[in-house]
């Protein structure tokens, strides 16, 4: 049945809790065939944070989102996102709780047939009975929010790469979910353009309060989300500038490795190791 | 090298069956989304045109040359009994109990089953389904459901709009070819046809379009391995169409002839 709106859903408890573990990932396994994947993978997020995922191409770091989705079941080990334990879950039952993340897919993954407008509001034009106006004005919202304001009625295939990636982060961003996760965000694109995507990932994060998992193996972008903030002008302007110590905490890194985790910690962590592993990936 | 064919026979018994399993899982799941809530209607009416308007000039021809060319041949027949005035009778009676329900979903297969495992193809191998889930939507009901209930519903529909064009692509022939009066033709058309060989014309191709499109969302849904893998995927979804349409065909057949006669 259509919900009024994605509050009818049922808001996870721990959304409300601050600080709570948003995903918890528990010895977690998972094997194609006989391909090990993840292998007593254990980490958690926590609410507002950022969590970045880095490993060599197969290390599982998409994986890992998808499990996060309910969209792959684990082998062995439980995942808890925003309060549910997502493992067990139906498909109906990992709806309600996908109603409450966004997903950034590596190219984006936009519906070939809608326009950006329908795009964007996808969820709510189809998933609740919100007024028509009302979802209108929240698209050109998010679409003013990623500066694609003007390209509402065009179709995906008009757009650049950057713009699609940035349709795609506002079509995850509409419904206001609590969770945001992007897998490789900016593979593919000039550095100019990933710059102005790791900006909508930090303007997410500290301006919507968004917790944020990030895939990728750029490694620019990976320290440029983890080590800078957002923060709102007096004017209504946005600026994003180095991040303060609080924030630099609230940035964390994994290294997968072998289907396992090789490295868990800060940026400023990350970059003093001296795990010969670690200092050939950074280098 | 014994053990190694063996093998190679299982995995592919193993893998047929995962198949056909696969195959009943996603009707039962399209029988209860068809029933159950969320329904997208605008879908619905989006995918009757696309399958039924869209098919209407290809079943309109294949239906109207296939009553020209049958007038044609039997009248040939026929004149070796002296029965040419008999024609209408064997049109309609091989039109409206075979060959417009097979031919219709032949042409079904070709044109909707192959677009739907492409489109759907290509929705997996852009993660595009994947995104529809993503965002907290079922892809069966949102994608399979709205075409499997235009196909059930359209089959039909379309089976009888090629049956009339048959008749008169025959009435047509006799006519003009073979020298039928027109009366003749018609009120043979009449006289060839009981009502049960229509109930049979009419309900074949509910089973028809359903297991068309049930084929094209299955074969597309479970598309791997990018551009070429869409393209494998369209071509299985064709092939695979038009033979189960016909030995459903001929299952139903026996089935109704035991129910109605």
């Amino acid at each position: 049945m259509r919900r009024a709106s994605l509050a009818d859903f049922g808001l996870p408890v721990e959304l409300v809790e601050p600080h709570a573990p948003v995903v918890l990932f528990d010895k977690v396994c998972l094997a194609f065939d006989d391909k090990v994947i993840l292998r007593n993978v254990t980490f958690d997020v926590r609410a507002g944070h950022t969590k970045i995922f880095l490993g060599a191409s197969g290390a599982g770091k998409s994986t890992i989102l998808k499990l996060m989705l309910g969209l792959l079941r684990p082998d062995s080990g439980t995942i808890w996102v925003l309060g549910h334990r997502v493992d067990t879950m139906n498909e109906e039952q990992l709806m309600g709780v996908r109603h409450h993340m966004g997903m950034v897919f590596q190219e984006g993954a936009l519906f070939d047939s809608f326009t950006v407008g329908e795009n964007v509001g996808y969820k709510l034009y189809e998933e609740t009975r919100q007024p028509l106006d009302e979802v209108r004005r929240r698209v050109e919202e998010v679409l003013g929010f990623v500066g694609l304001g003007e390209h509402i009625d065009k179709m995906p295939s008009e757009l650049s790469g950057g713009q699609r990636r940035r349709v795609a982060i506002a079509r995850a961003m509409a419904a206001k979910p609590g969770l945001l996760l992007y897998d490789e965000p900016t593979t593919g694109l000039d550095p100019m353009t990933s710059l102005t995507i790791d900006a909508e990932i930090i303007k997410l994060r500290d301006l919507e309060n968004v917790t944020s998992v990030l895939v990728t193996h750029q490694l620019r972008d990976a320290f440029y989300v983890a080590t800078h903030a957002a923060s709102r002008q007096p004017n209504g302007g946005i600026d994003i500038a180095p991040a303060g110590d609080d924030k630099l905490q609230q940035a964390d890194f994994v290294m997968l490795r072998d289907a396992e985790i090789a490295f868990e910690g800060s940026a400023e962590d990350l970059r003093s190791s001296r795990d010969p592993y670690l200092r050939e990936f950074l280098s | 090298m014994n053990g190694s064919l063996g093998s190679t026979v299982v995995e592919k018994v193993k893998s047929g069956l995962l198949e056909v399993q696969e195959y009943v899982r996603l009707s039962g799941d399209t029988a209860r989304g068809a029933v159950s809530r969320p329904f997208y209607a605008h879908d619905l009416i989006e995918q009757l045109e696309v399958i039924g308007l869209g098919s209407l000039t290809v079943v309109l021809l294949t239906g109207f040359f296939t009553g020209a060319v049958l007038a044609l041949q039997s009248g040939m027949t026929l004149d070796q009994f002296g029965a040419r005035p008999y024609v209408g009778r064997l049109i309609s009676a091989s039109m409206i109990k075979e060959l417009g329900p097979v031919l219709t979903a032949l042409m079904l297969a070709g044109r909707v089953g192959s677009g739907i495992a492409a489109e759907l193809g290509s929705m997996v191998v852009t993660e595009q389904v994947s995104a529809l889930r993503a965002l907290g939507t079922d892809p069966v009901r949102k994608l399979v459901v709205p075409r499997v209930l235009a196909g059930f519903i359209m089959c039909p529909i379309l089976t009888v709009v090629a049956n009339a064009v048959g008749l008169l692509g025959g009435w047509i022939m006799a006519v003009s070819q073979l020298r039928v009066a027109s009366s003749v033709y018609w009120q043979s058309v009449v006289d060839g046809l009981y009502i049960e060989d229509i109930w049979m014309g009419l309900i074949k191709p509910f089973f028809l379009g359903f297991i068309i499109v049930t084929i094209g969302c299955h074969v597309g849904l479970r598309t791997r391995g990018g551009t070429q893998g869409v393209g494998r995927a369209t071509t299985n979804a064709v092939v695979a169409a038009s033979v189960t349409v016909l030995v459903v065909d001929f299952f139903v057949t026996r089935l109704l002839l035991t129910l109605l006669f």
